[in-house]
């Protein structure tokens, strides 16, 4: 174990080091290109051995990604804003592969208009794409993460890609200690080498992904064909693994923690014990909201914190039993970083649909902040969540979106 | 190539195929014009023998036979007449489909 000073991008960078990945493919995108710059450098001294492949453009650097993995090897893409959106055709394509990649999104806004600051817009676009989605809070957990994101896709109960995010700037540009894992016989024992699911062998060809049809293969010539299945029946499998993943990830992060001595689980929380009222959301905001809760402790509201890591798939089953364990909960704030245009923050129509379809009868409250960069302090989350807290219980739950800090003109 | 194999006994994790003749299925039922040969004009059967065959190099589907004559498989040739176009001496022709129906 080290203790080193680094940004969140070169603490991804080190956890790819310290997995050792063999094939790195990238683009450079504010506010990620220092990840790869430095994993540049990695290979070059020869501190890592993989192949770096340098390419003209996200789309192609997701594509080589894909093709690397489908031989067998540990891959590492990065990427942010327009660049990920670039990439999105072959996101499907990755994990209808059922392919381990696992890519560092440095979350910023995509555009127009133009802007390079935080904004979580660039992967909550990417949340139907069949990826796993982690959010972190801190360098360390980035770190963590990033080791964490491959012990998941690569177990073969997932088989599926992991996008690891965290806020651009606020983490990707600013140093923090991080405990980096130097011995790589630890790691090896915590993540063994990656097997492959289907085999490439020039001497026993095949095709990988051909054109799957709407119904089910039946052909005389070919028995057994049927058995398998065809395009739904992929994506059925796709679902089901991915279902698998909060649980598995409950492992993964206790076998980490038990070796290494930190543990996330797939949210953390913060004065849930007794709170009335529950601020919820995902990266930097939400950790930002620790502060909030405390203030509004001091003012006798009774606020804890859920920090959402695990977003996608969204762990349904986890937050139920969270709400059935915290009795006296009678509203939940969410802060999104992000926004459905034309409805309502991702996160908060998740959780909506989550604790409604479990016949929770819970208000939730949901604000915009932090969209581009616009910095949000822990007063202006403690304000509005007072705000909500004094409506919902003067018995006004309905409130629509409402974006905070922001110059505007009714 | 011609046996048929599907290894997997479970549904593999992403979908594979495996070269065999007809794997994509009678894909001959696409054809809009079938090339026909010309014995006549042929040059490996007016020599007798291996040469030219620039047919069955340049089929995309691997439906024309390195033989004297060259045959074609036309339960899996779609029609896309790279090997009428490819022939040097004219040996091959395309005919409307249609005009085969009455056999």
């Amino acid at each position: 174990m080290a203790k080193l000073l680094l940004n969140g991008n070169h603490a991804a960078a080190n956890a790819c080091k310290d997995v050792g990945v063999q094939v790195i493919a990238a683009y450079p995108i504010t506010p990620q290109s220092p990840i790869v710059e430095r994993l540049s450098r990695f290979v070059d001294d020869g501190k890592l051995n993989a192949e770096f492949v340098r390419v003209e453009s996200e789309h192609s650097a997701i594509t080589v990604c894909i093709a690397a993995s489908t031989t067998g090897a540990r891959v590492f893409t990065a990427s942010s804003a327009n660049g990920l959106c670039l990439m999105h055709e072959q996101l499907h394509w990755a994990a209808g592969s059922r392919l381990p990649i696992v890519l560092a999104c440095a979350n910023r806004a995509p555009a127009a208009p133009w802007n390079v600051w935080t904004d979580e817009q660039d992967s909550i676009s990417q949340r139907d794409t069949g990826w796993v989605q982690l959010y972190c809070e801190d360098n360390q957990e980035i770190y963590d993460t990033i080791i964490q994101a491959y012990k998941l896709g690569e177990d073969p109960e997932i088989y599926a890609p992991v996008m690891v995010c965290f806020d651009g700037y606020i983490l990707s540009h600013t140093m923090m200690p991080v405990e980096t894992i130097d011995d790589s016989n630890l790691i090896k024992e915590f993540l063994p080498p990656y097997k492959p699911h289907t085999h490439l062998d020039p001497n026993d060809p095949c095709i990988v992904n051909l054109v799957t049809f709407p119904w089910i293969r039946h052909d005389p010539d070919k028995p057994g064909i049927e058995k398998m299945g065809a395009y739904p029946e992929f994506r059925y499998a796709l679902q089901q693994s991915l279902l698998k993943v909060p649980e598995k990830f409950k492992k993964i992060d206790k076998e980490f923690g038990d070796k290494f001595g930190r543990y996330y689980g797939i949210y953390k929380e913060y004065l849930c014990d007794d709170a009335e009222f529950i601020i919820f959301g995902i990266g930097t905001l939400a950790c930002e909201a620790r502060i909030s809760a405390d203030l509004l402790r001091k003012q006798g509201f009774k606020v804890g914190l859920i920090n959402l890591k695990l977003y996608r798939p969204f762990p349904r089953d986890d937050l139920i039993e969270f709400i059935t364990k915290h009795p006296d909960i009678k509203g939940i704030i969410v802060f999104d970083r992000n926004l459905s245009y034309g409805y309502e923050g991702a996160v908060c129509t998740d959780l909506k649909s989550t604790l409604y379809s479990a016949h929770f009868d819970i208000p939730v409250h949901n604000y915009i902040a932090g969209i581009g960069g616009r910095n949000i302090t822990a007063e202006q989350i403690a304000s509005a969540t007072k705000k909500s807290c004094e409506m919902i219980l003067k018995g006004q739950i309905d409130k629509k979106p409402e974006w905070i800090n922001i110059d505007m003109e009714d | 190539m011609s046996n048929f194999k599907f290894k997997q006994r479970k549904r593999p994790i992403s979908s594979v195929s495996y070269p065999v003749i007809g794997e994509a299925g009678n894909t001959g039922s696409w054809r809009i014009h079938r090339p026909v040969l010309n014995e006549k004009k042929c040059t490996a059967v007016k020599k007798n023998d291996l040469v030219c065959l620039l047919c069955w190099l340049y089929c995309p589907e691997a439906c024309i036979s390195k033989t004297v004559p060259p045959k074609i498989d036309y339960t899996y040739c779609k029609g896309c007449l790279v090997c009428v176009s490819n022939c040097p001496t004219g040996a091959l022709t395309a005919i409307e489909e249609s005009t085969f129906k009455e056999e």
